[in-house]
């Protein structure tokens, strides 16, 4: 019955036993059992992207590469799967032209952090993606260099060739299994159903159970906290629960969307999604972490939640074959505790289209742009009719315990004009709203302030005022 | 395409060659110590850490963690043989503390176990009780209790308080700078190895292995001959790794003497950023006096820092900050005062600069304001201190003899276009929308030596073979600067041999003794000098037997070896020199010149030269939440004649860059109760790919140095990140345009969203208030 994790490493089959850890780390498989050491820790929470390698997986007939933090992503997790590390490229004398567009290019120094710059790098190129500035940027967010100040990675970026590459999806669809991984060690288990409804029947069977999406979150709990988590389940071998689906006034994102494919559906409905999710994260946390998942866990400070609250978004939660839908805002209890009982899991968020003449507005404060968590994260939809506000969905993430609407503020501004001077009350109440916390990010007086002046600044925008500080590069240069 | 220096007759010297490590780095075949196969019996170790900044540990029962499964051993002050003592001097630092924890972090015991996973869970099964005393985890609150790690140190020229109170013009203020982590992506690493009797082997991750050997020697109660530490690289060092390296060797060494089996210890980046100094944090207030014209009269600085529990190198580093108080700019009379704070924080230790950034915040901070008080353009005031301009007499003593600072400034105002473009940010920030930008040009001087004179020595080791091929040793480390290219570019060009013949070792106290940490930016200055210095003595044996045997001087060229009418390969050449009995193999020396300094007075010439550079950055700043962005950069530097320019600007760019996340998103926040909370990547910001400018220009200054270094180079690892500071200048510049450069901002570095938003809503008062 047991079989083990099949995965393919430099395109040759390779077997993981099925009593292997479930919480092993492809990095710690790589590092110590298969002694592939050029994969590095940095930091063992996904944050520096020195481990990043690439993940090889099936999409209907194609392959997609995704570069992935192998710190923090579990074994199981390669079941079906093609890994690529740097040593998958090329030796000193026979390098990858990736790798060969690095040395020409001086983009080394300590070298640390170049393995998984490369494999950045190399994920982008087998992807075909644009090597303009930009998307180069955007790729390499989530890899950190403190030797070259970047310029010359980015240099190698651009100049990089290519290489020819064996097709592998013949010998993906051969390692696909027929059915669900169930590995078991030491009394420890995972679990990959194939299916949502097998998923929700092996959670309803284990309603004790981790559920596990892309792990970003996941990952940390054994690798920081040293948590021993008995049971995980992962749904990210079910294939029904990767869609996202076009419901005509809104669109469904199923819970194993990572925020990678949710990017183009969410960005078509406002560009504020798309910036957002371009800054979520780095490349490797958006190429595995589930925009559902960043719901499910309950984080005060995850992105998500208050833009797609104030899109006015429906979640969908299931046990067993029943299914319950609840307004985004009401899964959230308090710190730590959500409307989600034993045995059931998030099926999908639900999110409706903006109607034409809302306005629309995300708006995330983090001390550095890219790659960073939220001080204060705003979503913002009001409507207006004939210059005043007819309804306003304000929510806030890292404002309380919870991503939160801000009640009072809405209420201010319901059937006023919307200008700047009835914003200036509105952004009065938040006191009453938030008692916002202070910590490493920021001071719950700051927190406050920027949080009425982002609201401020939207009527500014609406009003087509002001310039955007991420275009300042334009203003400063165009 | 990277030159490879093997093509013959190219010129290896001044040539942008790659890094001798490259095609290993981008291949994943470099070797960091982790990465070295583990020997058999391998112990993985993990230190208990204090979890209180300041206690009585009243209780420490490990038998819980002794009766571990898979523990061998756990060390404790008991076990050690020699002294529990890791400082580089003070005698201030245990190994493990004993009675008293003095920083939250600070190692209790170590576990040595058969997994790294075992060890972890082993060690959290300490009991440990404390008894809380009192703590200061400030330098103001060490101030006020009067804690020091040593008396406050003062800096005179002339009469400064005569010259400001007689000035046209004064302006004074406050300004506080934030520390660092140096965060090099490899975290703190070593493997010993046990020999014979006391014999010991250690591959360590360290700026400093001379320093390690002896201290692990001192720890073990043996001679420092028993003991060999090794560095092939480090994946990061930036100061980090020239103290802080020593105590985690130190465990790994003790376990592998304890247990006679190998041992190897490598921190969690959390225990990390937890256990390890950083930059000093400082706290400064500053009085200028100048006249009309923003020239200046004299200069007060008094400077606090916050050393941590222990000394370290806090001595060197805040006499560096004095140093530099000055920057660029002759400032007539100054007086310098520096308090050394002991605080029951980490212990701050080297930070690419080492106390120079700090120096120099305060004086372009007063530049600024003499600037703004005067409603002149802040390069002017600038232009008009230089050295160079202004005068040539430090505050220590020193003539500044060098000066191409003026020449710097005004080429790079003129080619970034800085009049024109100071003209833009000004007709921008007259409109109403609430973005503003800001535009600054600030220059550096930089001193190069170790200022503790003794330190600038160096030694190196080069055995040329018979077959041609060359071993190249050298006192200093590979940290990702490329020294290991440079030192082998200059043996290369000594023999007129293709680099690829030059074989680059590690570095190891059995082969280079007695050197001293690769740190001041001084390592390819003094390790050049000593491989050419080992070079030259092959070179004058060879030369003397050809004078003997064949009649004739040897002229080495790209060729081979030119001797009379015959031309010798290399190869050949040296394999008749092996024939006629010719050593081929010589340890080389060198020690900085002319350089001299009484600490008790803070006079002499420290330096025996000072690198120079400026940077003109642009910023844009939304004054509704304090976000910013640097817009555009340009950057014109003085590394003397290059080297290797490729190398150079990879250390400019990095400079800047790293210097640019210290001022802006790199914030170290401690609580209440003295624990770090960003410690780890999730919570401490250094830049990103995507924080790099959108326009950024680098050039070298066209010189060379005028005096006798290296092939006329200049030192480049430390002076750019200095450069950065025209970023917090420029974000400075666009807070004041909210009070229409009537008030002064009182910004505090890091610039994070949330100090900018305080300045902006805090000169918008005081300007319209």
């Amino acid at each position: 019955m047991a079989r083990p994790i099949r995965f393919l490493l430099d395109g040759v089959v390779r077997e993981s036993p099925a009593d292997t850890d479930p919480t092993l780390t492809v990095l710690n498989l790589l590092r110590y059992h298969l002694r592939r050491t050029g994969t590095k820790e940095g930091c063992a929470e996904g944050d520096c992207g020195a481990c990043t390698v690439v993940l090889g997986e099936l999409e209907g007939e194609r392959v997609r590469f995704r570069a992935v933090n192998a710190c923090i992503l579990f074994a199981p997790m390669l079941d079906g799967r093609a890994l690529f590390t740097v040593e998958s490229l090329g030796r000193e004398g026979a390098l990858h032209p990736v790798q060969q567009a690095m040395v020409d290019l001086h983009a080394s120094q300590c070298g640390f952090c170049t393995p998984g710059f490369v494999m950045s790098l190399y994920a982008h190129q087998r992807e075909g993606a644009p090597s303009d500035p930009q998307s180069l940027k955007d790729a390499l967010a989530g890899n950190l260099c403190r030797c070259t100040g970047y310029g010359p990675i980015l240099a190698a970026g651009q100049a990089m060739g290519a290489a020819p590459e064996a097709d592998i999806a013949a010998a993906l669809k051969a390692i696909q299994p027929a059915e669900g991984l169930a590995i078991e060690h030491k009394g420890r288990r995972f679990v990959a159903p194939r299916s949502a409804d097998e998923l929700a029947a092996t959670l309803e069977a284990n309603p004790d159970a981790t559920v596990l999406a892309g792990g970003t979150d996941i990952g940390l709990w054994v690798t920081k906290q040293r948590r021993v988590l008995r049971t995980i389940v992962s749904l990210n071998d079910c294939a029904d629960l990767k869609a996202v689906e076009d419901l005509g006034p809104a669109i469904r994102i199923g819970a194993a969307v990572r925020y990678a494919d949710a990017h183009a559906a969410l960005a078509a409905l406002h560009p504020d999604f798309g910036e957002l999710l371009r800054r979520l994260g780095g490349q490797q946390v958006r190429n595995l972490g589930t925009v559902c998942g960043n719901i499910a866990n309950g984080s005060p400070i995850g992105d998500m939640p208050p833009a797609l609250i104030a899109a006015d978004a429906t979640l969908v939660l299931r046990r067993g074959a029943a299914r319950r839908e609840l307004p985004l805002e009401a899964y959230f209890l308090a710190y730590g505790r959500q409307d989600r009982a034993p045995g059931e899991f998030v099926e999908a968020v639900i999110v409706p289209k903006p109607a034409a003449g809302r306005i629309f507005r995300i708006a995330k404060l983090s001390k550095r742009f890219d790659q960073d968590i939220s001080a204060v994260c705003l979503g913002l939809s009001v409507g207006v009719e004939a210059g005043r506000v007819t309804d306003a969905r304000i929510a806030f993430g890292g404002m309380a315990a919870t991503p939160k609407r801000a009640v009072a503020c809405e209420a201010a501004l319901a059937g006023r004009p919307w200008t700047p001077a009835t914003v200036e009350t509105a952004v009065g109440t938040l006191a009453d709203d938030f008692a916002p916390i202070t910590d490493m990010r920021a001071s719950a007086g700051y927190r406050l302030e920027a949080a009425g002046n982002l609201i401020r600044r939207a009527v500014l925008e609406s009003q087509g005022a002001a310039a955007r500080l991420l275009d300042a590069e334009a203003v400063a240069h165009g | 395409m990277a030159d490879s220096g093997a093509a013959r007759g190219r010129p290896v010297l001044h040539a942008p060659i790659g890094h001798d490590s490259a095609p290993r780095h981008v291949s994943g075949e470099a070797l960091y110590i982790d990465d070295i196969p583990e020997p058999p019996g391998l112990l993985h170790l993990h230190a208990g850490l204090s979890q209180r900044a300041h206690a009585r540990v009243t209780k420490l029962d490990l038998s819980a963690v002794r009766a571990a499964p898979g523990v061998v051993a756990v060390l404790t002050p008991a076990d050690v043989p020699g002294g529990n003592d890791i400082s580089p001097f003070a005698g201030d630092e245990p190994l493990f503390a004993t009675d008293e924890v003095q920083f939250l972090g600070q190692p209790l015991f170590c576990v040595a176990a058969e997994t790294l996973p075992k060890a972890r869970a082993a060690a959290a099964l300490a009991v440990v009780e404390y008894e809380d005393l009192p703590r200061l985890l400030t330098a103001d609150a060490a101030l006020a209790a009067g804690a020091f790690i040593e008396p406050s140190q003062t800096m005179v020229l002339g009469d400064a308080r005569a010259a400001i109170a007689a000035a046209p013009h004064t302006v004074r203020g406050h300004l506080q700078v934030g520390g660092q982590e140096h965060f090099y992506l490899e975290g703190q690493v070593a493997l010993a190895i046990p020999g014979e009797g006391a014999d010991l082997h250690v591959w360590t991750s360290t700026q400093h292995p001379t320093e390690t050997q002896h201290i692990l020697a001192r720890v073990l109660g043996c001679a420092d001959a028993a003991v060999t530490v090794e560095v092939r690289r480090m994946g990061g060092g930036f100061g980090g790794k020239e103290t802080q390296s020593v105590q985690w060797a130190a465990m790994a060494a003790l376990a592998a003497r304890v247990a006679r089996r190998p041992a190897k210890i490598r921190l969690d980046r959390d225990d990390d950023m937890t256990a390890t100094g950083k930059r000093h944090d400082f706290e400064i207030d500053w009085t200028l006096g100048f006249d009309g014209d923003g020239k200046l009269h004299g200069a007060q600085f008094e400077f606090a820092s916050r050393c941590g529990f222990s000394a370290d190198l806090s001595h060197a580093i805040n006499d560096r900050a004095m140093f530099h108080a000055d920057n660029a700019y002759a400032l007539q009379t100054a007086e310098i005062v520096s308090h050394r704070t002991r605080t029951h924080t980490v212990s701050n230790t080297a930070f690419r600069g080492f106390g120079g950034p700090q120096g120099m915040m305060a004086v372009e901070r007063a530049m600024d304001a003499a600037a703004l008080a005067l409603g002149k353009d802040p390069l002017d005031v600038r232009l008009a201190n230089l050295y160079g301009v202004a005068g040539d007499a430090t505050p220590y003593g020193q003539t500044v003899e060098d000066a191409v600072i003026r020449e710097i400034v005004e080429a790079l105002a003129a080619d970034c276009d800085y009049r024109a473009r100071r003209k833009a940010v000004a007709a921008w920030n007259a409109g109403e929308g609430h973005l503003k930008r800001g535009l600054a040009l600030t220059p550096v001087k930089f001193g190069i030596s170790f200022t503790t004179t003794h330190l600038n020595q160096a030694a190196a080791l080069v055995h040329v073979y018979t077959d041609g091929s060359i071993h190249l040793n050298h006192g200093g480390t590979e940290m990702g600067q490329g020294l290991n290219v440079k030192v082998a570019q200059v043996v290369a060009d000594a023999f007129q041999v293709p680099l690829a013949s030059v074989r680059i070792t590690s570095t190891r106290t059995d082969k280079a003794p007695n050197t001293s940490a690769t740190a001041a930016s001084s390592g390819s200055d003094l390790n050049g000098m000593a491989a050419l210095h080992a070079c030259e003595q092959i070179k004058q044996r060879l030369a003397e037997w050809a004078r003997a045997d064949h009649g004739h001087e040897p002229r080495f060229t790209p060729d081979g070896v030119q001797v009379g009418a015959e031309l010798f390969p290399f190869r050949d050449f040296v394999n008749r020199a092996y024939l006629a009995r010719v050593s081929l193999s010589a340890a080389g020396f060198y020690k900085t010149p002319d350089i001299h300094y009484d600490r008790t007075t803070h006079k002499g010439r420290p330096f025996y030269y000072f690198a120079y550079g400026a940077a003109c950055s642009e910023v844009a700043i939304d004054t509704l939440t304090g976000e910013n962005r640097v817009t555009r950069v340009d950057i014109l530097h003085d590394v003397g004649r290059s080297l290797n320019p490729a190398i150079d600007l990879g250390q400019i760019e990095g400079g800047f860059i790293q210097g640019m996340g210290w001022l802006t998103t790199e914030e170290l926040v401690f609580d209440d109760t003295g624990r770090l909370r960003t410690h780890a990547p999730s919570t401490y910001k250094i830049p990103t790919a995507g924080d790099r400018p959108a326009v950024f220009n680098m050039a070298l200054w066209k010189g060379e140095n005028r005096e006798p270094t290296i092939h006329r180079s200049k030192a480049v690892g430390e002076p750019p990140l200095m450069l950065a500071i025209s970023v917090f200048s420029a974000l400075t510049d666009a807070v004041a345009s909210v009070g229409g450069h009537k008030a002064m901002p009182n910004l505090d570095a890091p610039a994070t969203p949330e100090r900018i938003l305080a300045a902006v809503n805090d000169v918008r008062r005081r300007a319209h208030g």
